[in-house]
């Protein structure tokens, strides 16, 4: 009999391994191999035909350090974030609220607010091109009916990045509502009807209800939210080309910039390791989080 | 809600609905108008075609369509076999070393594909796929997102349906096609309409491997067409992209449910 388990037990263990190997594969190729390799090759020179590759240890990270260039690119991902974060998630919040709300041309509304989601970034920047154009742009054309100057608001250093935020923010805002409407509808009707009979405002009922048990799902919101200010850069290669001067160059886009412009891989790894090691701290602030929230539940 | 309360609220959303799709809509006037009366918002301008006919002429376009299409069809169903296999062996098989596997699994949810560009480049191309379609959508096969996602919804099918398949005598991999995927269907459809949207979409990896007209996806073609050194106008370049978008557009308007509930089964755990 205990032959018999055994048997069956190896038997379970090869068809586990085996359903889960072309993943297992993919994802050694694809994922654990690469991030090892970019480790690894972040420790070594770039080789030329005078010098060949050699270990040079934190050097790579020493440079970027020292490089001005890096601090300004980091500068800008902070601000990015910092920005686009908090205000995305204030938007859709705005949506999710409106949308659940019980007013007229409640159908149009969401769709407009969902639509950015299904355009690429790269349609999304030719769209907003037409607005930030200095002179012909719809921008410029409204302000000159105050009488505003003309503005390059993608050539300067101090509009660059504003415009665009203002993209990612257009682009990820109707996503992210669609999280909140569903952490709205769980919310029961009665409560609602209690504070109506109570005759508790309706900022109080948000404030004091509806914000508290959206807590979780702003949470899930906001770690995707982060990991969208490192991911969305491809509006970038469209608008401002991290110009002008560096003045909208996102951490992606350097590294991009690093490996396929300059072929520089060795830099490009280290800012790579310093990014994983970002999403490596998200990662881990999420896990903390939802297991709290599993605790007390 | 009182009365001034709701119409407030209304104009408050419409309007902020209006601003959200503002980009658009001048971009379909743009489209439509010369570029001069485009950009001088004369209103009562006659419409034209031409732009799109420009646009349509000025680049590889249905080649361009085919690869992505191609992309999108390949990445879903290299997804598809992967994620099922793996998402069974989590749900229903017990196997030594699981937790930790799912655990490696889960990481691979932060070490994002966009990230990791220059090893994935060197990868593609020691295995002879740069430059391909099979090497654009090969890293994003094994989703851990989908393996979470299939996992999920094969834990949610009774066991006793299982053995019942069992004592039928259907054989394991039978049980898997005849009574588990039958069973995720929904779960299928979310994801591909996710996983569609999501490469249809994506840009900055296809730009990395692809190097021809033979393999760019649209949004690689799109970024080329509209570059400024090619001195494309606004109107024309307002005609590619409303040109380029529209497909998944239009599917996004006809299933607009099915789209918003497949995005947020697919955030939801």
């Amino acid at each position: 009999m205990s032959e018999l388990a055994k048997l069956e037990r190896r038997r379970r263990a090869i068809y586990g391994w085996l359903l889960l190997s072309p993943a297992a594969i993919l994802l050694s190729l694809f994922a654990f191999y690469p991030s090892i390799a970019t480790l690894w090759s972040s420790l070594f020179s770039r080789g030329t035909r005078r010098h060949p590759v050699e270990f040079v240890g934190v050097e790579n990270y020493t440079d970027l350090f020292a490089d001005p260039t890096f601090w300004i690119v980091v500068k800008n991902n902070l601000f990015y974030a910092g920005i686009t974060v908090p205000l995305s998630m204030f938007i859709a919040l705005s949506m999710a609220l409106w949308a659940n709300s019980k007013i007229s041309a409640k159908g149009f509304v969401r769709t407009a607010y969902f639509t950015p989601t299904v355009l690429p970034m790269i349609a999304a920047a030719n769209l907003w091109l037409f607005f930030y154009t200095p002179g012909l742009g719809v921008l410029d054309q409204i302000g000159s009916l105050f009488g505003l100057p003309s503005v390059n608001w993608l050539g300067q250093p101090e509009t660059a990045l504003w415009a665009i935020i203002i993209v990612t923010v257009w682009k990820e805002s109707g996503f992210f509502m669609i999280f909140y409407l569903a952490a709205l509808q769980t919310i029961p009707e009665d409560l609602r009807e209690a504070v109506d009979i109570e005759g508790t405002s309706r900022w109080t009922y948000t404030r004091r209800i509806v914000l508290p048990m959206l807590m979780p799902m702003t949470l899930f919101i906001g770690v995707n939210a982060v990991i969208n200010s490192v991911k969305l850069i491809d509006h970038l290669f469209i608008l401002t080309k991290g110009g002008p001067s560096d003045a909208s160059k996102l951490i992606l886009y350097y590294i991009w910039e690093q490996a396929f412009a300059f072929f520089d891989t060795p830099h490009a790894a280290a800012l790579t390791m310093m990014v994983l090691l970002v999403l490596g701290i998200v990662a881990a602030v999420q896990f903390y989080f939802i297991d709290r929230r599993t605790h007390y539940q | 809600m009182s009365r001034f309360t709701k119409s407030f609220d209304t104009i408050g959303a419409v309007l902020l609905a209006i601003i959200w799709i503002a980009p658009l809509l001048f971009a379909v006037w743009a489209a439509v108008h010369s570029t001069s009366d485009a950009v001088n918002f004369r209103l009562t301008s006659p419409w034209t075609m031409s732009n799109f006919q420009a646009a349509w002429d000025g680049a590889p376009w249905g080649k361009y369509f085919l690869n992505t299409f191609l992309l999108v069809t390949v990445v879903l169903i290299g997804q598809f076999i992967v994620t099922t296999l793996a998402g069974y062996a989590f749900a229903q098989v017990q196997f030594p070393g699981k937790d930790i596997a799912f655990l490696l699994v889960l990481l691979q949810l932060f070490i994002l594909p966009e990230v990791l560009i220059v090893e994935n480049y060197a990868m593609v191309s020691r295995l002879g796929l740069f430059d391909s379609i099979l090497g654009v959508g090969m890293p994003y096969m094994a989703s851990a997102f989908g393996i979470f996602l299939m996992r999920q919804a094969f834990k949610s099918v009774p066991i006793e349906l299982d053995e019942a398949a069992r004592i039928e005598g259907c054989s394991r991999l039978g049980i898997l096609l005849k009574v588990y995927v039958p069973l995720a269907k929904p779960t299928y459809l979310a994801y591909a309409l996710v996983s569609v949207s999501t490469h249809w979409n994506n840009f900055l990896w296809p730009l990395i491997v692809t190097n021809s007209p033979e393999t760019r996806p649209i949004t690689v073609g799109l970024s080329i067409f509209g570059a400024p050194e090619n001195g494309v106008d606004i109107s024309i370049i307002s005609a590619a992209t409303l040109m380029s978008v529209a497909p998944l557009l239009v599917a996004f308007l006809i299933f607009q449910r099915q789209f918003v509930q497949a995005f947020l089964r697919s955030g939801i755990k």
